[in-house]
């Protein structure tokens, strides 16, 4: 391991940096706030000569993708970013990446979907394409940002794999705070990342044809190996994680915990907030409230057993969903969760929360409050209102 | 090969195996088998979804004998452009041997749903080729009116009705719409006139930077022809000057196939069904205007070269 350097880099810079140190050979993307500073870097390590790749400025994110499809057939490695509306007009392609198994690696910077327009954070971006066959990453700040950006490639690239990933950090909050970083020198990161090894690359000698009709003879097949990708992904993103840890000291969990070892009352979050819930539940623990806190770094696919073992004992379990599933039972988060509860043994009482739509802030004394109503219900024995609105003039 | 002299020069190789499932007498099957005549080596095609994705791909078998790629419908220009510029990196990088990369797309996947992409890609100066097919409406889902559709051709949803006679509006003009991009080759070619397609497409490739070939392929079906017409009808569209043949070589048009005595309209109208109304007294105004549309285009053309 080579001596680490500590960089300023907000959360888009941390991960343009990941992205020249991964030496990707083609970039397409269209900007878009609060996206827009990693391609902006990008273009500038490669104008500059910091970095031999293909940035290909497109004139809209479907084609961003699309031209990203395009280049990982040939075997190069290939990266994009985007945020929001983008996100929303790739979803076309966002399905055949995955289903051409392209082994692209996206940078998600979190935003509300329209209308009304907005550009601050939520999850309502990503959860819209949860199903689309990628597998999705969270970052809690610019350090998880750069770190995943990084093996996100080695997942996405893997042989078992072969799917697309997107590390996904919150807009504004993670992509624009200056944080300290530190990053791993360029050897390190070519030795845990060395040039992509294509299983079926474009070949002249046996020509392939890629992205054929199949009908009702084999379409079904094609898409049962597809599921059995993602499923495999889960052992490969941990592997990696704990590769990772060794090279940089940050060993990467698909669950991270805090205070579950005794926690009564328990909350599972997304993204950044799991820094804000970590630190208000530490205090809580110096009075002595049994509070603890789970952050899933792997979403899909769900690492259900990883997140299950951390829930025995648990008594209240709250949910945290920075997104809408309009008109089910509750929002994606809290509908995966409940899920696993009920194939399990468990029956903890449950609350779902929804917060900080289009950029609202979770504040610490948001935070506490949603504890304390954790610690009510675990008195009463009773959960009164199944879905709490958090942080909304009603 | 070079280029082309005679019908006996067109090279004996075939990168479009038969047994596809395009109709019998398909247009655009004849201009992508000639157009595959004209390669000059390592070439991937980057397939717009069509009827020429669907009748050859039908998995687990391909008629395709060159890497082919099939993303979406509207994107072949945007996945051709990532396929281009991956390889001339990786050529710099790694010594991969760059291919010439070439999109397809029909008329529905590039005057309408395709026109952005294409368009990004003509301004960004990738150097591909991209090959409109166009048989003048959206004919992989059952003859929808498309752009390319021209005036006064009923299609399914611009039926011969009894108060709207089939499609109302001008053709658009796509050769036109790319050569402003100011892109060093543009071009537009005939199925009837290989000699004059083929070397063509060996130029656009030859060209370091985007081109744009665009061909137009009757549809059996579509166009409600005899399946053994399909090459007479390709014809009489240029001899006619419904489609005039012309190139745009860096900003310098000139005419392929001078017609200097120009057959009536009515001689391509006749022998297709979806022009049938317009031979009826009362759709007379009609086919006044598609015949003011093809002059006009043509007495355009002639400035042009001449300038």
């Amino acid at each position: 391991m080579a001596e680490a350097k500590v960089l300023g880099l907000s959360g888009n810079e941390a991960v343009a940096y990941a992205v020249k140190q991964a030496d990707v050979d083609v970039i397409a993307a269209y900007p878009i706030t609060p996206q827009t500073i990693i391609v902006e870097r990008l273009s500038e390590y490669v104008n500059n000569g910091e970095l031999q790749a293909a940035f290909i400025p497109v004139e809209s994110e479907h084609s961003a993708l699309s031209t990203c499809v395009g280049a990982a057939l040939t075997g190069a490695r290939v990266f994009t970013a985007t945020a929001s509306q983008g996100l929303a007009l790739m979803h076309e392609i966002l399905h055949i990446a995955s289903s051409l198994r392209t082994p692209i690696v996206m940078a998600v910077v979190n935003r509300a979907l329209s209308a009304p327009i907005n550009i601050h954070c939520d999850h309502s971006d990503i959860m819209n394409a949860r199903d689309a066959g990628w597998v999705i990453l969270f970052a809690e700040n610019a350090q998880e940002a750069y770190d995943l950006t990084i093996q996100a490639f080695k997942v996405a690239e893997s042989h078992d794999v072969l799917l697309p990933v997107t590390v996904n950090l919150d807009g504004f909050i993670i992509s624009h705070s200056l944080e300290v970083v530190k990053v791993l020198s360029d050897e390190d990161v070519k030795r845990f990342l060395p040039r992509r090894d294509p299983v079926y690359p474009i070949d002249f000698e046996r020509p392939t044809t890629y992205g054929p009709l199949a009908l009702q003879d084999y379409f079904f097949e094609v898409k049962r190996q597809q599921a059995d990708a993602i499923g495999r992904a889960k052992e490969v993103v941990r592997k990696v994680g704990e590769e990772y840890g060794k090279v940089s000291g940050r060993p990467y969990p698909l669950v991270k915990e805090y205070g579950m070892e005794d926690a009564e009352v328990a909350v599972v979050a997304l993204g950044s907030s799991v820094g804000t819930l970590r630190a208000v539940a530490r205090r809580l623990r110096k009075e002595g409230k049994k509070v603890g806190v789970l952050g899933l770094t792997l979403f899909r696919p769900l690492p259900r057993d990883e997140l299950m073992k951390y829930l025995e004992g648990v008594k209240v379990l709250i949910v945290m969903d920075r997104a809408v599933s309009y008109g089910s039972t509750g929002g994606p988060l809290y509908l995966e969760v409940a899920g696993l509860l009920f194939r399990s043994d468990l029956r903890p009482l449950t609350l779902n929360v929804v917060y900080g739509l289009g950029g609202r802030d979770l504040r610490p004394s948001d935070v506490e409050a949603i504890f304390n109503e954790g610690f009510k219900c675990l008195e009463r024995g009773r959960v009164e209102k199944e879905l709490l609105w958090v942080g909304v003039r009603e | 090969m070079a280029f082309v002299k005679t019908i006996k020069d067109i090279p004996k190789e075939e990168y479009l195996a038969p047994g596809h499932r395009l109709c019998a007498g398909c247009g655009a099957a004849i201009a992508i088998r000639l157009a595959l005549k004209a390669l000059r080596g390592p070439t991937v095609i980057v397939n717009a979804t069509g009827c020429i994705e669907v009748a050859t791909t039908i998995y687990p078998y391909t008629s395709w004998r060159v890497p082919w790629i099939h993303v979406a419908f509207e994107n072949a220009a945007a996945v051709a452009s990532g396929v281009t510029e991956a390889f001339r990196i990786m050529e710099k990088k790694y010594g991969v041997k760059r291919p010439d990369v070439i999109a397809i797309g029909g008329d529905g996947g590039t005057f309408d749903i395709g026109l952005q992409a294409l368009s990004g890609a003509l301004e960004r100066g990738h150097k591909m080729l991209y090959i409109c097919y166009d048989n003048e409406a959206y004919m992989n889902t059952g003859i929808q009116r498309s752009g390319a559709t021209p005036r006064g051709a009923a299609t399914t949803t611009s039926p011969a009705g009894r108060v709207i006679p089939g499609k109302l509006e001008r053709k658009k003009d796509l050769v036109e719409i790319a050569a402003a991009h100011g892109i060093p080759y543009a071009a537009t070619a005939s199925i009837a006139y290989p000699i004059d397609y083929i070397n063509k497409v060996r130029k656009a490739l030859e060209v370091d930077g985007p081109t744009f070939i665009h061909v137009l392929t009757p549809c059996v079906p579509g166009w409600r022809i005899d399946p053994s017409q399909t090459i007479n009808i390709a014809r009489l569209a240029v001899d006619t000057l419904v489609f005039p043949v012309y190139e745009v070589d860096n900003g310098k048009y000139r005419i392929n196939v001078m017609v200097k005595r120009p057959k009536p309209l009515e001689e391509y109208i006749k022998p297709q069904g979806r022009f049938k109304h317009l031979l009826l007294p009362e759709n007379k105004w009609l086919l006044d205007k598609l015949k003011e549309d093809v002059r006009a285009k043509w007495e355009r053309l002639l400035k042009l070269v001449n300038l």
